[in-house]
Parts: structure tokens; C-alpha cells; sequence
């Protein structure tokens, strides 16, 4: 039934109905719509889910604004036998994109990708994560009231039904979720060669340099670890720091705890709770080895867990062996930068990277000495929030990326064009056969690139630059020889 | 094997020690790639000579030139490139740098094919260079002579402790595939792509996949029969049409197909003389196994051969062929041919043609031959395929601007100039913050509060110059 299913859908994307931009750009005003006319369900499904929504607005804005750039073909520079060619690179669509989402944020994680899609032209299966069950019901409700109920179907259900869906053939599989399951998708994709994007995770770690502004960057790092409970794929996963300032920065998270949550944290609104007791039970286990500097509190019935601090946090704790996402903010001290980057970079290639420092030579060496998926720096998170930088993984982080302009890209297919017409065929009597000496040098002149090295030269400036200062002489000769 | 791995561990030791990030390292290894082709061109016609009795012209144009540009190409403009590129922001994050760093990824491994041994290797690999990685080349073992002369050559001329050239067949490959590397640039067939594939995936490596595919050439309308028939013979029968961007076969109508033939015929002694057999310019089949796949297809195919069919199991030479009458399930249109057999379909209009070609699987590349822009415009709009290219073939693939490679069955990524600096790089989006306006991030902590989320929406939106003139609901 589901190969059908697929199939059904991209003779639905072969009829060509999602490529015309003014289709595009209509299905994008009815996602806007949705997100605006339905809110308050939204929100409503997310609380009983987990927690708050992601504006998601300014990038359907985006896509619809700049679509049509983004869309049109890219000029490429030629060589001197293509001079008179058209030679450009046209964005196509793939064709049926699956993309599977997460539970953490489940309508941003599903829409944002679904933007870049839809901008593309392609037609999409979505399939939000069953554990944050109403907001899928709810996607599974709304999407076909809003968007071509032909070209951008929902599929819900569990591992078994990712399973049956995974054995199709898509033209583009966006996954967002664990590196295990990540590689799963992958191997699926390999059988049909289906491209993928992997948004994964991993240990994001946050080096906190005894020369910065410790009182700020606790302030951030709070922010950034506690937010959804700890279950954001780039959170700040634990802070690497000197001995010597480790008891300064539990001062200062503890007072922004204070300030944030206030002395409950369990009854304030504005701290979540972790998805289920699955969860629960996998984070709180982490915290065995341990010693709370910070809280540790946890009820099972609520699946709460209190945000939580843990001091000289040793390498070899469980809880640095696994991504923590959940409320849990180890410690781990290291003496000196130098020992932070070997640190971090014996390890798999995080998602995210942060370092705080008001020492330029501290953030180079951290940018220049480590890699990652993205950086902040002095903040955390923040680098996700500019569509115009390139958001993915590397290595065990992921691959591909998204966000803004690069979602679009990610989902279409860059097609080289040389549109040649039938002239200049005595240029090409170079090229043919008998191979003779004369004919090679002459097919190594015209399709060397020798005379035009760099992007920026082009021979015509340099010869539209000669000829403007051969009229210029003639000019000055003129006006000279003319009578006053 | 215990060989490979110590290879690997030196490359990755070497890559851990940063010796590949400065520029300097960089140009210094590409252009002593430049001296090893100066250096060492007779030899290099040679081997190829004895792989494939390429002929020198074809040697000099796809399998040096084509590489040394690029060379030239991106040492000129590799500074540039490793450039971190600033991107704008939001008025939230006005006073922050926003840019994106090219780095490099760390190991890769290239595997490359045979069809054009030095060329399918080494072009990659000058992408994976100006990146900054290290880098295991495995040559085809097809195409032995020139994977010896790789396994002499790369060592004298490039860093030992970070390129090295590993040789072997299936097995091999297959052995080395267990090892974790940081992107795997593989040009071959599909099925042994799957393989590579799910290979990377256990370790969740990027990869690129060239591949190949029935590369269709749609003649219609009004054109110039006589360049078209040039251009078509000398992009089909170039490499005894061994290349993975030849058109494979032709779409035309009935009319078209009478007239083009005898203008094949005409053009192809003109290229080859009367017997192709005894000109030095046409190359033979790779292997024994090979010529016997191709003369067992054309055995097989129920089409007529209107031209050529001819061949010599032990010279491996097989005559330029033109077939006529295939349908569409014929042999010779289930697989890519891979060979110098150019079936001929008769069309009855340009939607059949094009729907045809959708039929199949997405091809490297589509061909159009027709003086009628109306026509070119048409089938690019109505197909896909990883390039286009109008009245000729091949060449689009010799403009460093333009991306190489395929898409849906014919492939994914690209290469070729800066597309190939930017394949074997990881683009990191780097934000750089003060340690001022704590102000403006109190809006974003809690306790939440409705009025600091309408602030907060407000200045995170994004202001562009095309805003004013959009239309926004």
C-alpha cells in the first residue's frame, strides 16, 4: 500500500503543478495562514506535548520574497570557446522529499524543512515524531485543510510505519534526529542512491575562558541549557572550564536560576518538562556517578527533572559518553585552552561549538583548532536564529544544511546548462579527428582556461579596458587637434 | 588490512597535526601535481596507450589539460576561497559577525574509474587539496597501467604523510570501506554506489557518487544537419564512447534519422578513414570482458546496424556502430552501453521524446540538438538530468564555472573548479557576539512575558532591500 502511496505522489509532482513559482509561493501564504489562524491549537497541542512554539513565520516571509532569486538561473563564467554560449546553473526540483521530524520542537522541525521544499518545488511527505503525539494529530488535521492535499501528504505512526515508509523511493530524505537512528535512514536511502540531510546531535561543549565576563556568560549559558528542559539539539551540552573559576560559575548559574525560575522551579510556567518517562528515567540515570552542585530534584509522575549542575564531572562518567538533552550541566575541568581543544576534539564532531572570551587569540585558536557544525561565540544558540549562515553537522553531527536560502538549495538540484547554437563549427574542426599536431594546440588554445584565471578578471573587462583607453587617446588626440 | 590501516593512521596523525590547513601547504601540493603532469607526460600517454589505446590527442585533452586547467584554476583563486564569507543578519543580531568558515573535513578517500584513469582521480583530488584534507586515492584496477603509474608517481611528488594511493580489486575496496573517513568521492556504476553507500552510512559519512546513465540526444526541428552529425559522432565515438557523459542513444523523427545517417557515415571516414580499424584516433574497448559484454549486446538487440558492427576480439577493437529499428525494450536500451553502439529511436513528436526520456531514470546528461530555441527550452523545462547541454556534446563538462555531476540515479554532488573546494569542505556558520547589550537578551529570558515576545519577533525579523517590494499578505 505505501509503495503506491509514493508513487501516487510523484506522478502527482510529474504533472508539473508544483513548479510554476505563483503555486509555490500560494502554498507557502496558505502554510502562513495556518500557522496564524490556528495558533491557539498549536500552542495548545504543544503544552500537552511539551512546550512553546517556535516562530517559524519570518521564513515563510522569506521564502516567498526571495524565491523568485533564489529560483532563477545562476550566469557561471565561461572560457573562451564558450563565449558566445549560454552558460548557467538552473535550480530544479527534486521531486517527492520525505522529511521526518522530531519531538522536541515538532512544528519547527517539520516546517522549516517543509518551506525549503515547497520554495523548491518539490512535493513532500511529512512525518512528525508520535511522541509528541498532538501536535502530529493535530499536523495530520490541519496540513490537508491548508496546503494541495495531493502534493503534501502526512504520515503519522511509529517506528514501523518510518520503517514501511523508508523502504519507498524519495528523491530527498531530511532527517532531524539521533545519530543511531540517523544511520538507519541512511542505509535505507543508500538502496534507492537517495540523497539525504542529517540534522543530528551530539555532546555541544562550551568552553568558558577565566578571562571573559563569567556573570553574562552564565546568564546565556542558563538560558540556552534550560530552555525546553535541556532537549534542544544544540544546547550547550557541558562546560569546559579552569579549576579555578568552576566555583564562580555555579554561583552565578545558581543566581540565574534564581532569577529565572525562582525558587520552584517545578511550579514556575516558564520551565518544561522532559517528554516521557523513557526520557526521564535515561537522564536521571546519567547523574549516578555525579556530584549536584545544583539541584537533582526529579519527579517521575511529572516527568520533571530540576535544572541541574554537576561539579568535577570526570571524563570517563557515563554521562559524558552519550548526548545529555535534558537539564543536566556537567562540569569538566581542564587546565588551560589547550587541553579544552584536545579535549573536544577527541571526541565526535559536535553540532554545535561555544566558547567564552574576551581574548580574540582564545576564540581564533577555538574556531581555527576545532570543528564543528556552527559556532557562537560570547552567547549560545544564537548562530541557529540567522537564516543567512548554513545550519547542519559534520561528521557524526550530520551532513547537508538548512535554514533560509540554504534549504531551498538543499532540496533542489543545481542542472549545468551550456546552451550552444551551431555556429563557430569551424572552431570546433580543432577538436576533430585526424588528431593531427596543429589541431591539438589549437583545441588546447580554445579550451584552455589560461587566459582567464581568476573569478574576478574576465578577459572582456580587459579588453573592454583597452579599447575605453584607445578611444581615450584618440579622444585627447582629437580635442588636441582641434581649434580653440 | 593491516596495510591500509597504518596508512590511514599516518594520514590522520598527519591531518591532526594541521599541516594541511595553511594556504602555502595547499599550493605547494597543487602545483607539484602541475609538475608531476610537466614532468611526466610521455609516460602518461603511454600508460593510457596501453589501458585503453587512447590516442594522444584524446590523452592530452581529457586527461591532462582538462586536469591542469583546473590546477591553474584553483591555485589562482584558492585564497579567495578559503576566505570566511560575511552574511547578513537580523536587527537582533546587528552588532554580531556573521560568517561562514570553509573547512576542511579530515581523511577522504577517492575512488576512481577507468575510463579516464587520471582524470577521474586526480581532478577530485585537486578539490580535496584546496580544501585541506588528506586524501587515499584507489585507482580503478581496470586500468592497470596507469594505476601503477599513480602508485609511482603521486608518492614522488606529493606530502607521503598525507596523500597516498592504495591499490586493489573488489576486495580491497571493499576492506578499506570499513574505515572511517570523512567523505568518499566515488565515480563508477550504481550498483557498486549502494555498496559504497551503505558502507558510509555505518560510520554516517558524506559522499559523493558520479555515476552514469542512458544519456539521451533529442534531435528535432529545424537544425544544421551536418554540424549536428559532427558534433554527435565526435562526443559519441570520442573514447570509443567508453565516457559516462556520451549520448547514448538518439530520439529523432523518422526524417531526421534518414538523413542523419548517411551524414554519420560521411563524418565518421572523415574522422577515422575508411577503415577505422587502421586510424591511430580511435580508442579500443578497456578489457576483454568489456568487448565481450558490448558485442553480446549487440547481438542480442533485434534492431538493424546501419553502419559499422564490426569487431576484433584481439585488438579489443570494436568498429563505430550505428543501430536503427531498436524499440524501446530492445538490449541495447536497458543498460547504459558504455560503448561505440549508437541506437537510433524514431520519435513522432517532442512530448513522446520527452516523455520517453522521463520514463527512465534521471540521466547524467540530456543532449538537444535543434536550431529552434523553442525546442531547447521545451525538453530543458521538461526534464531532468545532472547537466544540459544544446548542439554539441561532453563539453559542458570542460567549464570550471559549471558543476559536475548527476542527480536522482545518475548521482548526487558535484565537483569541478571551486564546486570541488566546496564538496570537500564542511561550511561552518560561525556567530561572533559582545559581551554588550545583555539589554536586548533580557527580552529573551524568562519569566516569559507576552510583550518581550513581540519585541523579541520584532527584531529577529528579517529586513531585506526586496522587502519593500514584495507582497507579503
Amino acid at each position: 500500500m505505501e509503495k503506491t502511496f509514493v508513487d501516487g505522489l510523484r506522478d502527482v509532482f510529474q504533472s508539473g503543478r508544483s513548479r510554476p513559482l505563483k503555486y509555490r509561493k500560494q502554498q507557502l501564504r496558505a502554510l502562513l495562514q495556518l500557522m496564524t489562524e490556528r495558533q491557539a491549537e498549536i500552542e495548545e497541542a504543544l503544552k500537552q506535548d511539551l512546550n512553546r512554539l517556535t516562530p517559524i513565520e519570518n521564513d515563510i516571509k522569506l521564502a516567498e520574497c526571495e524565491m523568485a532569486a533564489w529560483a532563477a538561473p545562476q550566469t557561471v563564467r565561461k572560457n573562451f570557446n564558450s563565449a558566445l554560449d549560454d552558460v548557467y546553473i538552473k535550480p530544479e526540483p527534486l521531486g517527492v522529499v520525505l522529511i521526518i521530524g522530531t519531538w522536541n520542537y515538532p512544528w519547527a522541525m517539520i516546517f522549516q524543512p517543509l518551506i525549503g521544499a515547497i520554495a523548491a518545488g518539490n512535493a513532500a511527505v511529512v512525518k512528525p515524531s508520535e511522541l509528541s503525539e498532538h501536535s502530529a494529530k493535530l499536523m495530520k488535521e490541519l496540513l490537508p485543510l491548508y496546503l494541495d492535499k495531493e502534493m503534501y501528504k502526512v504520515v503519522t505512526g511509529g517506528v514501523p510505519e518510518t520503517q514501511e515508509l523508508l523502504k519507498q523511493r524519495f528523491d530527498h530524505i531530511f532527517y532531524t534526529g539521533s545519530s543511531t537512528v540517523g544511520k538507519a535512514v541512511m542505509e535505507a536511502a543508500a538502496r534507492h542512491l537517495t540523497p539525504v540531510t542529517l540534522e543530528l546531535g551530539g555532546k555541544s561543549p562550551c568552553f568558558i575562558d577565566k578571562n571573559c565576563d563569567i556573570a553574562v556568560a552564565c546568564r546565556r549559558i542558563t538560558w540556552g541549557k534550560f530552555a525546553n528542559c535541556g532537549q534542544t539539539c544544540i544546547a550547550p551540552d557541558y562546560i569546559l572550564c579552569e579549576p579555578s573559576i568552576q566555583d564562580r560559575i555555579v554561583e552565578e548559574i545558581q543566581k540565574t536560576l534564581l532569577e529565572f525560575y525562582q525558587m520552584d522551579p517545578k511550579s514556575s510556567p516558564d520551565y518544561c518538562r522532559i517528554i516521557n518517562t523513557r526520557h526521564f528515567d535515561r537522564v536521571l540515570s546519567l547523574m549516578n556517578e555525579c556530584t549536584v552542585a545544583l539541584g537533582g530534584e526529579s519527579d517521575r509522575s511529572q516527568c520533571y527533572i530540576a535544572p541541574t549542575v554537576l561539579r568535577d564531572v570526570l571524563p570517563h562518567f557515563k554521562i559524558m559518553q552519550e548526548e545529555i538533552f535534558g537539564p543536566l550541566l556537567p562540569v569538566v575541568t581542564v587546565n588551560g585552552l589547550s587541553e579544552a581543544i584536545q579535549f573536544i576534539n577527541a571526541r565526535d564532531k559536535p553540532l554545535a561549538l561555544y566558547v567564552f572570551s574576551s581574548d580574540k587569540t582564545v576564540i581564533k585558536r577555538m574556531l581555527t583548532e576545532t570543528s564543528s557544525g556552527g559556532v557562537t561565540v560570547n552567547d549560545v544558540l544564537m548562530h541557529y536564529t540567522v537564516d543567512s549562515l548554513p545550519f547542519g553537522g559534520v561528521g557524526n553531527s550530520g551532513m547537508g544544511r538548512y535554514h533560509g536560502k540554504h534549504t531551498f538549495d538543499q532540496l533542489s538540484h543545481h542542472r549545468s546548462c551550456l546552451i550552444k547554437s551551431f555556429a563557430l563549427e569551424s572552431l570546433n574542426d580543432a577538436r576533430y579527428p585526424p588528431l593531427t599536431a596543429a589541431r591539438l594546440s589549437k583545441a588546447k588554445f580554445f579550451l584552455g582556461h589560461r587566459l582567464c584565471l581568476c573569478d574576478g578578471v574576465c578577459v572582456w573587462a580587459a579588453v573592454a579596458t583597452l579599447i575605453a583607453l584607445g578611444l581615450l587617446a584618440a579622444l585627447v588626440v582629437v580635442l588636441k587637434q582641434t581649434p580653440a | 588490512m593491516e596495510c591500509q590501516k597504518l596508512v590511514l593512521e599516518r594520514l590522520r596523525t598527519a591531518f591532526r597535526s594541521g599541516v594541511t590547513i595553511p594556504l602555502n601547504f595547499r599550493l605547494t601540493q597543487l602545483e607539484a601535481l602541475m609538475l608531476l603532469f610537466e614532468d611526466n607526460e610521455n609516460l602518461i600517454l603511454e600508460a593510457l596507450h596501453e589501458d585503453l589505446a587512447k590516442p594522444k590527442f584524446e590523452t592530452v585533452l581529457s586527461e591532462i589539460d582538462i586536469v591542469v586547467n583546473d590546477l591553474c584554476y584553483t591555485i589562482s583563486n584558492l585564497q579567495t576561497w578559503m576566505q570566511p564569507t560575511n552574511v547578513g543578519t537580523n536587527l537582533a543580531t546587528k552588532l554580531d559577525d556573521c560568517f561562514v568558515r570553509r573547512e576542511p573535513l579530515g581523511v577522504v578517500l577517492i575512488i576512481g574509474a577507468w575510463n579516464y584513469p587520471l582524470q577521474l582521480i586526480l581532478a577530485p583530488l585537486i578539490g580535496a587539496i584546496a580544501a585541506g584534507n588528506c586524501a587515499i586515492l584507489k585507482p580503478s584496477e581496470v586500468s592497470k597501467a596507469t594505476e601503477k603509474l599513480l602508485a609511482e608517481l603521486i608518492p614522488k611528488y606529493l606530502s607521503q604523510d598525507c596523500f597516498a594511493v592504495l591499490c586493489g580489486g573488489a576486495e580491497e575496496t571493499k576492506l578499506l570501506l570499513e574505515n572511517r573517513f570523512d567523505h568518499i568521492f566515488y565515480t563508477g556504476s550504481q550498483s557498486v554506489a549502494r555498496c559504497i553507500l551503505q558502507s558510509a552510512a555505518v560510520h554516517l559519512t558524506p559522499v559523493t557518487l558520479e555515476l552514469g546513465g542512458k544519456s539521451p540526444c533529442l534531435i528535432y526541428g529545424r537544425l544544421d544537419m551536418k554540424s549536428a552529425a559532427k558534433r554527435l559522432v565526435w562526443a559519441k565515438f570520442f573514447n570509443a564512447g567508453q565516457s559516462c557523459v556520451a549520448p547514448d542513444y538518439v530520439l529523432c523523427p523518422v526524417e531526421t534519422r534518414d538523413l542523419l545517417i548517411p551524414l554519420i557515415k560521411e563524418v565518421l571516414e572523415s574522422f577515422y578513414g575508411s577503415d577505422p580499424q587502421q586510424s591511430p584516433d580511435l580508442g579500443r574497448i578497456v578489457t576483454e570482458k568489456h568487448w565481450n559484454y558490448l558485442t553480446e549486446l549487440l547481438e542480442s538487440s533485434e534492431g538493424k546496424v546501419v553502419i559499422g558492427g564490426d569487431s576484433i576480439k584481439e585488438t579489443r577493437y570494436f568498429a563505430p556502430t550505428v543501430v536503427v529499428d531498436v524499440a524501446e525494450t530492445d538490449a541495447l536500451m536497458k543498460e547504459e552501453i558504455f560503448g561505440p553502439i549508437l541506437p537510433i529511436l524514431t520519435i513522432k513528436s517532442l512530448d513522446e521524446g520527452i516523455a520517453f526520456i522521463n520514463k527512465k531514470e534521471k540521466p547524467l546528461a540530456v543532449y538537444v540538438f535543434s536550431d529552434e530555441p523553442q525546442i531547447v527550452t521545451t525538453v530543458l523545462n521538461g526534464t531532468s538530468s545532472g547537466g544540459f547541454c544544446s548542439n554539441d556534446g561532453i563539453v559542458h563538462m570542460t567549464l570550471p564555472g559549471l558543476p559536475f555531476g548527476g542527480v536522482g540515479a545518475s548521482g548526487m554532488g558535484n565537483y569541478h573548479g571551486r564546486w570541488g573546494f566546496e564538496t570537500f569542505s564542511h561550511k561552518r556558520g560561525c556567530m561572533l557576539r559582545g559581551w554588550g547589550l545583555e539589554r536586548v537578551n533580557v527580552l529573551r529570558y524568562p519569566p516569559y512575558n507576552e510583550s518581550n515576545l513581540s519585541w523579541l519577533r520584532w527584531a529577529t525579523t528579517a529586513k531585506k532591500k526586496s522587502w519593500a517590494g514584495c507582497s507579503v499578505m
